[in-house]
């Protein structure tokens, strides 16, 4: 088993080296794309390299996921304690809003508040995101049995060890499958940031739409894809670390 | 001691617990008792306060528990429950460890106990301290259940149906294993069952319960031969002096049996009442079979007149109780059931009439 999971680590950073190598490399993407479209001035988005895009892309899915994260698990915790459950239909009903918003429109409404850039585009990915974690941090915390929080509680621990030592432990996969999905859903969302001037891999196919050029849709489309890909084993790959033998007893 | 006084449990109009008073003395086994619904867990779930009396004190060793901090008072409390709630996430290591760590004792301490208590429990620790609880059988998990509630040697101990959820054949051993631990440990223990059998066989004493109130408090043997009222009568049921007889060790019923050996000689003590029957030994004086004494008086050879009888068949050992000796007599057909002790020899014998006299002794 563990044998099988280092197999699976060892998979992924392969993966990972060849990304990277694949986006640093620049003359293949000029090759190929040429090759595809001989027709095209220019196949390659002249604003910066892959590589640059590929930083900022992930710098937007990465602040924008550490916030959703950093607030979503502790507002799904909140709602399960006692002091919290009367806010839990609010809460679902906002995160729920926050999903059924297009991004889009969010992006409209902040910029006049918040200017073109960064912070109205982490804004619209929080929200946006936000869904996913909050909703599978209840739903994980709410899955834990009920003997084995009156074991814990039976036994002598406090509230709060009986959240870090059992119902976290617990639900991490649930809500992990959550942070995941979340992020998979960033990554993708993120090329709108691109229409504010927030860059990423967006800016490449916002580009490609205007001037009607495919090979820079597929320069900025491919490597975001692949980005997925890898961020959602990446994150399978946590997921997965915090299996226990034996499965739920 | 665990003392209750005037306990009461209101749930808005419906009264779980309605002024129940109750004393445990230290080192007994008391069980609470009675059809479900009439209050026995919420009991057993104020004692360590996870449930809160509306009214009325629960005192132990005199101390009021509302005025001990609940997180001390249940670290100083074994809780075991019958769904065990052993954490799936934890090796059995871990879930024994968890009151122990709570307590911050040092790590050698911790896995010095541990081992012990999987010794106690009767789990090789080697094998069974790394596994998970999603590897064990049912009766592993209940075994691993106890020695949790154990871990940190609490003088009391708070069981829910702690054998509740295993087949009856591993329940009756884990019952016998609750009462080798308990005799070495002489634990407060206050243990909630819905079983009649197993309340009989670990009590010291039984307080039956309905709706709420205490209906009678007192030794298995007590409620057996004297239920207080029709409840309890109707409750310990028709065959409440069989029931009495599982509580009844044989040893105060064993007498000297008859005995020869195949050399036809007699050994031990010729039965005073005359009968014909004599039990047949080696020279070991292992229980090898049986003989008709009258027989044996026509000249007969030993060898060709006994019956040959394997002793784990027809011989009860000295903690058999006398409901196995009656069981045993009448699978039998035997008026007397021989007694070997751990290495098959003959110390002796029950009879149906010992039998008949302990049932008449009780008055039931």
């Amino acid at each position: 088993m563990t044998g099988q999971r280092t197999g699976r680590w060892l998979a992924l950073m392969v993966a990972m080296a060849a990304f990277l190598l694949l986006v640093a490399n620049m003359g293949w993407w000029e090759a190929a794309l040429r090759f595809l479209f001989p027709g095209e001035a220019s196949v390659l988005h002249p604003r910066a390299s892959l590589l640059v895009l590929v930083g900022e892309h992930l710098r937007l899915v990465a602040i924008s996921s550490a916030i959703t994260i950093a607030i979503g698990i502790p507002l799904g915790i909140w709602v399960t304690r006692p002091g919290g459950t009367d806010f839990l239909p609010i809460v679902t009903d906002v995160t729920s809003f926050g999903q059924t918003f297009p991004p889009v429109a969010v992006l409209a409404l902040a910029v006049p508040v918040l200017g073109f850039g960064l912070t109205p585009t982490i804004v619209a990915l929080f929200l946006y995101g936000l869904l996913p974690v909050v909703r599978n941090t209840i739903a994980g915390l709410r899955a834990v049995p009920a003997h084995l929080l009156d074991a814990a509680h039976g036994m002598g621990m406090s509230r709060t060890q009986v959240l870090f030592r059992v119902e976290l432990p617990l639900s991490a996969q649930v809500i992990l499958a959550g942070v995941r999905i979340s992020v998979i859903i960033n990554i993708g969302t993120a090329m709108i940031g691109a229409v504010i001037g927030a860059g990423g891999l967006g800016s490449p196919i916002v580009a490609g739409l205007v001037r009607d050029n495919l090979a820079f849709i597929i320069e900025g489309a491919l490597p975001a894809a692949l980005l997925a890909i890898l961020a959602d084993q990446l994150l399978a790959n946590v997921e997965g670390s915090f299996a226990y033998a034996g499965g739920r007893a | 001691m665990i003392t209750l006084e005037q306990v009461t449990r209101r749930y808005g109009e419906t009264v779980a617990v309605d002024g129940l008073t109750l004393e445990v003395e230290n080192g007994e086994v008391c069980v609470l008792i009675g059809p479900s619904g009439c209050g026995k867990t919420t009991t057993l779930r104020m004692i360590n306060r996870l449930i809160e009396p509306s009214a009325g004190r629960i005192l132990i060793d005199g101390r009021d528990t509302a005025g001990i901090d609940t997180r001390k008072l249940r670290l100083s409390i074994g809780y075991a429950i019958q769904s065990v709630g052993l954490f799936p996430h934890l090796t059995v290591f871990h879930n024994i460890a968890v009151v122990p760590q709570l307590l911050h004792w040092d790590k050698q301490r911790i896995s010095g106990r541990v081992e012990e208590l999987l010794d106690l429990v009767g789990l090789e620790p080697e094998v069974y301290a790394g596994k998970y609880p999603g590897q064990l059988s049912g009766g592993q998990a209940q075994r691993i259940g106890v020695a949790r509630a154990l871990a940190a040697d609490p003088p009391i101990m708070l069981m829910d149906e702690p054998f509740g959820a295993v087949d009856p054949l591993t329940r009756e051993r884990l019952q016998e294993q609750f009462l080798r631990i308990q005799r070495e440990l002489k634990k407060t223990v206050v243990l909630v069952t819905h079983d009649l059998d197993e309340a009989i066989r670990l009590a010291d004493r039984i307080a039956i319960m309905e709706a709420g109130k205490l209906v009678q408090y007192d030794t298995p043997e007590e409620i057996l031969s004297r239920p207080g009222n029709k409840f309890v009568r109707d409750f310990v049921g028709a065959d409440r002096a069989l029931k009495r007889l599982s509580r009844l060790n044989i040893t105060r019923y064993v007498k000297p049996a008859a005995s020869v050996g195949l050399d036809g000689k007699a050994r031990g003590a010729i039965s005073a009442s005359g009968d014909r029957w004599l039990w047949v030994v080696d020279d070991k004086q292992q229980l090898i079979g049986w003989v008709d004494g009258n027989l044996l008086k026509e000249g007969i050879s030993i060898k060709e007149a006994m019956d040959a009888g394997d002793s784990r068949e027809i011989a009860l050992s000295e903690s058999a109780t006398l409901r196995e000796a009656l069981s045993r007599m009448l699978g039998l057909g035997f008026m007397r059931v021989p007694v070997v002790d751990n290495s098959y020899r003959l110390i002796g014998e029950v009879s149906l009439k010992d039998v008949e006299s302990a049932t008449s002794e009780g008055g039931g």
